[in-house]
């Protein structure tokens, strides 16, 4: 199992290289930092300097290695469009997307799999065929549609709950949260569901169809002879066999809320970091970009790494292997 | 062979009809099947793949997978009718009062929990037992049914064992709550040959000792020879023949069973392998009119042809044919044959 993870471990830095390069690409052959560093006037001569300075007449290697090196400790050098520190930047606005992505999450986990549940165990009923149909409008329908559609019913004519920004927010230390404000928790109401809904039913029907798959396993057959009751069968046995694709889905899935938050944030003006990379894209703003696509590596990285160790707290077959086959025969 | 016969029997079953729903008709896939099983008694069930032994089997465990269902007769158990009960009732009677074991040991265990978790949660669904008075039972249990080094393989998780440990293991969940009945269903067809002898002998000798029933389905004639008292042969969704298994193996009244003993050679009971049946079952769709063995039969008469043979006294036992005296190795019996 140490093997396995160390295994995983290096693979994951492999991954985080090549995120790098990208990254490092953007830097080197995306436009020329020092035009967007310096005024019109700036003469060849000072440019060069500055080039030399900023070590950018080095071989590329040598560059991506000083890249890298920056970047583990947090440095990702001066926005072009604000001056301010990239990394400041980004861990300011941080705390808005980690929150609203963990409440869509929460919000898909604990409505989509129960529905999962509720599907898979009676696919017949009809409570079941119309949320089968629901969940198909959910996953075709695109996000901004969903959240413009939010608005108009819950801000526009309800006036139940704010449309844009993040409402009240208390700051505990450099973090900025929502969570402690009746304001800002409504405004993350309609946010949160515009992001978790595709999650939601992809979950259920992940969720669905692993235990259409389970309901006819022997091994619940046989605990039916055993005379379990209905609810050990349905969630001591079968859920509790449904969850490693679960959690794979769920793992994927969270990087993705956090990736493609963009939109939604786009949609509900949520100062978070998805808003500050179209701001960025706008203005060509190269290291802000470079940051972001690092972050987001590293967050898919982390969360599939996670996702490895779930597997062996829910599945002994991956856990100690065939130790003791010896006993048997 | 039962010893108990005269004793009220511990399983009734009364003109069982089990039927498939479909869009073209009604599947009739068991047709009036009756038999009883005495308390502590191995009734053998076998038959050709299709013959409707698995659905007889579920169907008293109660655990018909629908649009299957049960169409008409009853079933008995200690006297109390259990065919007819609300699933909640049923469940408190499976794993209580019947035990059921499958086919694939490989598969009956779920992955996810240990076999001592598997067990007490059994054993703590029907009895009213501690936690560790009921891992003390498993534990026993599982000494019983020989696991070797039991204090340390019950935190085990099932794919650590053999398939014939894992048998074992489903041998001991499905005796944990000291079922009457235990409803085996090929128990060892999905295992190594050399093992199949060992778990057939360990089911008989902890039933014996347990005075617990079985229904053994099976392939194996030389396993009913040795295991039951008893034998029912079942072709086409009905009995074929019923009766004590020496009676069975070395007089079979019915041609369906000759067929099958002259296909077992290792039991040595005719030496000419010629019996062996050409033909295969019919489909549920196509079952000919008169006697469903009719267009394989050797000994076919006219009445064959049109009418139904019920099961009628043939020597000790009792058989669905028309011509059993003359499809008998052994003596002439009943006298309900007609010239055709
Ligand atoms: N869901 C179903 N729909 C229609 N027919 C079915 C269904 N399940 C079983 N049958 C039919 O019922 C008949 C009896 O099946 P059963 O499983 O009892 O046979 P079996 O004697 O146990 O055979 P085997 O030795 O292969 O296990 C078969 O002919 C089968 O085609
Ligand atoms: S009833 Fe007739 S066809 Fe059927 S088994 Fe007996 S002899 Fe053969
Ligand atoms: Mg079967």
């Amino acid at each position: 199992m140490l093997a396995f993870i160390l295994r995983r471990i290096l693979q994951s830095i492999a991954v985080l290289l090549a995120v790098g390069l990208v990254a490092f690409s953007l830097f080197r052959y995306v436009g020329d930092p020092i035009n967007a560093m310096v005024g019109q006037d700036t003469t060849m001569e000072q440019r060069e300097e500055l080039r030399q300075k900023l070590g950018l007449n080095d071989p590329a290697p040598i560059q991506f290695a000083k890249f890298i090196a920056n970047a583990a400790r947090g440095n990702f050098g001066l926005s072009y469009r604000t001056s301010e520190p990239v990394g400041r930047m980004i861990l300011e606005r941080m705390p808005a997307t980690l929150e609203l992505s963990f409440c869509a999450a929460l919000f898909a986990l604990f409505v989509g799999v129960p529905m999962g549940v509720y599907t898979g165990l009676y696919p017949r009923h009809w409570t079941s065929r119309l949320l089968q149909a629901i969940s198909l409008i959910g996953i075709s329908l695109p996000t901004f549609l969903i959240g413009i559609l939010l608005i108009l019913i819950f801000a526009v004519s309800l006036h139940w709950l704010p449309s844009f920004g993040r409402g009240q927010t208390v700051q505990i230390g450099w973090w900025t949260t929502n969570f402690l404000t009746v304001k800002g928790l409504q405004a993350l109401i309609l946010p949160s569901i515009t992001l978790g809904l595709f999650q939601l039913t992809l979950l259920m029907r992940l969720v669905r169809s692993e235990m259409l798959e389970v309901m006819r396993a022997d091994y619940i057959k046989f605990a039916r002879a055993r005379g379990l009751t209905n609810r050990a069968i349905n969630f001591g046995h079968a859920l509790k066999n449904t969850l490693v694709p679960v959690i794979t889905v769920t793992g994927l899935q969270l990087g993705a809320l956090i990736a493609f938050a963009i939109v939604t944030e786009t949609v509900f003006a949520w100062p978070g970091v998805g808003q500050l990379f179209i701001q960025s894209v706008q203005f060509s703003d190269i290291p802000v970009m470079a940051a972001y696509l690092l972050l987001i590596g590293l967050l898919f990285v982390l969360i599939n790494l996670t996702v490895d160790l779930l597997y062996f707290a829910v599945d002994p077959r991956l856990r100690g292997g065939g130790l003791a086959r010896a006993g048997g025969h | 062979m039962a010893a108990a016969s005269n004793n009220p029997p511990l399983l009734e079953v009364k003109n069982l009809r089990v039927e498939f729903p479909t869009r073209r008709g009604t599947l009739l896939a068991v047709d009036d099947v009756s038999f009883d099983i005495a308390p502590g008694e191995v009734l053998g069930v076998v038959g050709e793949s299709g013959a409707g032994k698995s659905l007889t089997g579920n169907a008293i465990i109660g655990l018909l997978e629908p649009p299957g269902r049960i169409a008409g007769g009853e079933i008995r158990l200690e006297g109390r009718r259990i065919d007819n009960l609300p699933y909640e009732e049923m469940r408190k009677v499976r794993g209580a009062r019947i035990g059921a074991i499958f086919q694939d040991p490989l598969t009956s265990l779920n992955p996810l929990y240990s076999v001592g978790r598997q067990l007490v949660e059994t054993i703590q669904t029907h009895l009213p037992l501690s936690g560790s008075q009921a891992r003390a039972r498993a534990l026993d249990l599982l000494k019983e049914v020989g696991i070797p080094g039991a204090e340390m393989r019950i935190d085990h998780y099932p794919h650590q064992f053999s398939g014939g440990m894992r048998q074992r293991v489903v041998i001991a969940l499905a005796l944990c709550a000291g079922p009457r009945l235990i409803v085996a269903d090929e128990p060892t067809t999905a295992l190594d040959v050399s093992i199949q002898a060992q778990i057939i002998a360990l089911l008989k000798r902890l039933c014996r000792e347990h005075g617990t029933a079985v229904m053994l389905v099976t392939h194996d004639m030389g396993v009913i020879a040795e295991t039951a008292d008893r034998v029912a042969v079942m072709y086409a969704g009905r009995i074929a023949e019923i009766g004590p298994v020496r009676d069975v193996v070395k007089h079979a009244q019915h041609p369906y069973t000759k067929g099958l003993m002259g296909s077992i050679p290792s039991l040595g009971v005719r030496t000419e392998r010629l019996t062996q049946i050409d033909g295969a079952m019919p489909r549920l769709t196509e079952i000919p009119k008169g006697c469903a063995f009719n267009p394989r039969c050797t000994v076919l008469g006219q009445r064959c042809m049109v009418e139904r043979p019920e099961l009628m006294a043939a020597g000790a036992s009792r058989a669905a044919c028309w011509h059993h005296d003359r499809g008998g190795v052994g003596q002439p019996v009943a006298k309900e044959t007609v010239n055709a």
